[in-house]
């Protein structure tokens, strides 16, 4: 019972409607204003966080102790911060690292969860028990415990981890022991932790439904014209299951996020001289009764963000589980 | 129901000795030690430290030290920079602190978000609800660390109502009650909602509201009970994140609780205070988990109890 997920939708009636759902879904979700405005905005930002950077006469670690800390102006849109590096480069510097962030710890929390949920349920029995005892007893430690061992372990300069990642290194650059590549090596580390520990979920979430959709005759027509495990898995199973994998996504991409800037204030994930929304916003709460512009405009783009991904996540739910739609 | 409740209780051992060995052994096993840090440490007193810490024993010896240490005395090790502080004294004085906040969090967190929820649910569509959605929504949106500076910069630093830190009286502890709590209040705002509006539209409430029964009995006697269960469930994942949203709160306001020692322990590789923490953690977890399945098989009677 333990390894059971209450109050997840687990209709099959919803799913049976076959290819037609993915349109009808689509019309549903253009339909709802909210979760449109919040993916234009995302986007916007997207885009933004990409071309602003390369755009901007600022480049987010160029320094200015003359300067110093100044509020927003003509010449600094955004401010400048303690050392005088303009805040509008560093912000949307940081953007790239807090949306890479969470699409590559989602990306890998997806390809896990997905497969170790599809293979618990659909083999059940044993494997399943096993598999599903393993995700128990990760539930039960702390994930923040269990980054943080990894972020203050594995990601020292002299670990065994950084070595590999410098002989990885030597096959692309001419001089990895350049100690610039060290922040890369870190962010690194942080998707790794990050994916790593947020696929319990998604596999829980994927193997109810797997259990769900094993007994319906679709499953046993497939099986009968002769496709082996995997198929049946990946090309027939998990298909039937995407909505609720979507919905789930979309919802890790927030939590990831939030996360990393959890992991950044405590001073355990992104480093100078790089920048990411959540060490730009534990710098500038520092500092925020003398200036407060080093706080609010990073936290306001971390907020706006993750307010769109829950917005987004919440129509495409709606749109997928007409069950649950408001009407 | 006992043998069911014993026997999920006594599921928690095996799980927190995995923990334990799993945390006891990587710690070990990652480069570096106690003493290594800026100021060397010559080689022979390094030895005799090792030698008094027993760190120079293989690491099967260490561990099964460790565990009839435990098992016999209850005892989880002495600290080494801590000077005279086992483990026991460190987690017996900041724990409470730790519970305190974070039931204090909970309690504000489940009294702003179910009303609220139920607001939004009865409501529906209307500039209530979405009010209260957006509210929520932000909530959700806004992270700790953010919250609490702008809560101390607002209430404390110019309105001058509460004090800037520490954890003493009770005029201390509401802002980072509010603040470990807030956002945990706004996604049981949302869970509540959305669990009661499907409960609402089920056929036992038509039943109730078609036997003439007020409004107010429908919806808190009959409704609440199904439409809270997501709310129930999400209560053992959501004690988790307030344990972390605790870390952040106990840092901002400088309280005295275990969190620093999390991660101070980890950075200081002071092995058994981490090991200790760690376990205390895992153990509150796996009891919050558990008291939120015993409720949800008492609260849902499809569910079986196994």
């Amino acid at each position: 019972m333990a390894s059971s997920t209450p109050g997840l939708p687990t209709s099959i009636e919803t799913l049976e409607k076959g290819s037609s759902l993915g349109r009808d879904a689509l019309r549903r979700l253009a339909k709802n204003r909210a979760a449109v405005v919040a993916g234009v905005v995302l986007a916007a930002l997207i885009l933004a966080c990409i071309l602003v950077p390369s755009l901007s006469r600022w480049r987010y670690d160029q320094a200015d102790l003359a300067t110093g800390p100044t509020p927003p102006s003509w010449l600094h849109w955004m401010g400048t911060d303690y050392f005088g590096r303009d805040l509008l480069a560093r912000v949307f510097f940081g953007g790239r690292i807090s949306f890479a962030v969470g699409l590559f710890a989602t990306l890998v929390s997806f390809l896990i969860g997905v497969t170790w949920g599809g293979v618990a349920g659909y083999f059940g029995g044993k494997v399943d028990a096993v598999l599903m005892r393993i995700v128990d007893v990760l539930y039960a430690i702390p994930f923040f415990i269990v980054v943080i061992l990894l972020m203050v372990f594995f990601a020292g300069q002299d670990g065994p981890l950084f070595n590999g990642f410098k002989s990885l290194l030597r096959v692309f650059v001419a001089h990895p022991e350049d100690p610039s590549y060290f922040p890369i090596f870190q962010i690194l580390i942080v998707f790794a932790a990050l994916g790593g520990i947020s696929w319990l979920t998604m596999a829980r979430i994927v193997r109810g439904q797997v259990i769900a959709l094993r007994g319906q005759p679709f499953v046993e027509a497939a099986r009968s014209i002769g496709a082996g495990h995997a198929a049946l898995i990946f090309r027939h199973l998990l298909p039937n299951a995407l909505g609720p994998i979507i919905i789930y996504t979309t919802l890790t991409i927030p939590e990831v996020m939030m996360t990393e800037a959890f992991l950044s204030f405590l001073g355990l994930g992104t480093q100078e001289p790089l920048s990411s929304w959540g060490l730009l916003a534990a710098n500038g709460a520092d500092s925020m009764d003398l200036y407060p512009w080093t706080l609010i405009f990073p936290a306001l783009m971390l907020a706006i963000s993750l307010f769109c991904f829950n917005f987004l996540g919440d129509g495409l739910r709606d749109a997928l589980d007409p069950r649950i739609r408001k009407d | 129901m006992i043998r069911f409740v014993i026997k999920r209780l006594l599921s928690i051992i095996p799980t927190l000795l995995i923990v334990a060995t799993i945390v006891f052994i990587l710690v070990r096993l990652v480069p570096g030690g106690p003493f290594d840090e800026e100021r060397v440490v010559p080689v022979e007193v390094q030895k005799q430290l090792n030698a008094k810490y027993h760190l120079d024993d293989p690491v099967y010896k260490q561990y099964g030290d460790w565990l009839w240490a435990l098992f016999t005395r209850g005892d989880l090790g002495p600290t080494i920079k801590y000077p005279n502080r086992t483990v026991n004294e460190i987690i017996g004085l900041s724990l409470p602190v730790s519970m305190q906040l974070g039931s204090l969090a909970m309690l504000f967190a489940l009294a702003v978000g179910v009303p609220l929820g139920i607001l939004g649910a009865t409501r529906q569509n209307t500039a209530v609800d979405t009010a209260a959605m957006a509210t929520a929504m932000i909530g959700v949106s806004v992270p700790r660390f953010v919250l609490a500076p702008v809560l101390i910069l607002a209430f404390a630093l110019k309105l001058y109502i509460f004090p800037v830190a520490r954890w003493e009286t009770w005029r201390h502890m509401i802002l980072p009650v509010i603040c470990a709590g807030l956002p945990m209040a706004a996604y049981i705002a949302r869970l509540t909602r959305a669990g009661m509006l499907e409960v609402i539209r089920s056929d036992f409430v038509r039943t109730a509201r078609a036997k003439g029964l007020s409004e107010r009995r429908v919806i808190w006697k009959h409704a609440l009970r199904g439409g809270l269960l997501p709310v129930v469930s999400f209560l053992g994942p959501g004690f988790s994140g307030l344990l972390v949203g605790s870390l952040v709160v106990e840092k901002i306001f400088n309280i005295p609780g275990m969190g620093r020692y999390l991660v101070e322990a980890a950075q200081n590789r002071e092995y058994n205070l981490l090991v200790g923490v760690t376990l205390v953690y895992a153990f509150i977890l796996l009891i919050a988990n558990t008291v939120v399945d015993i409720a949800y098989a008492f609260l849902d009677p499809r569910v079986e109890l196994r």
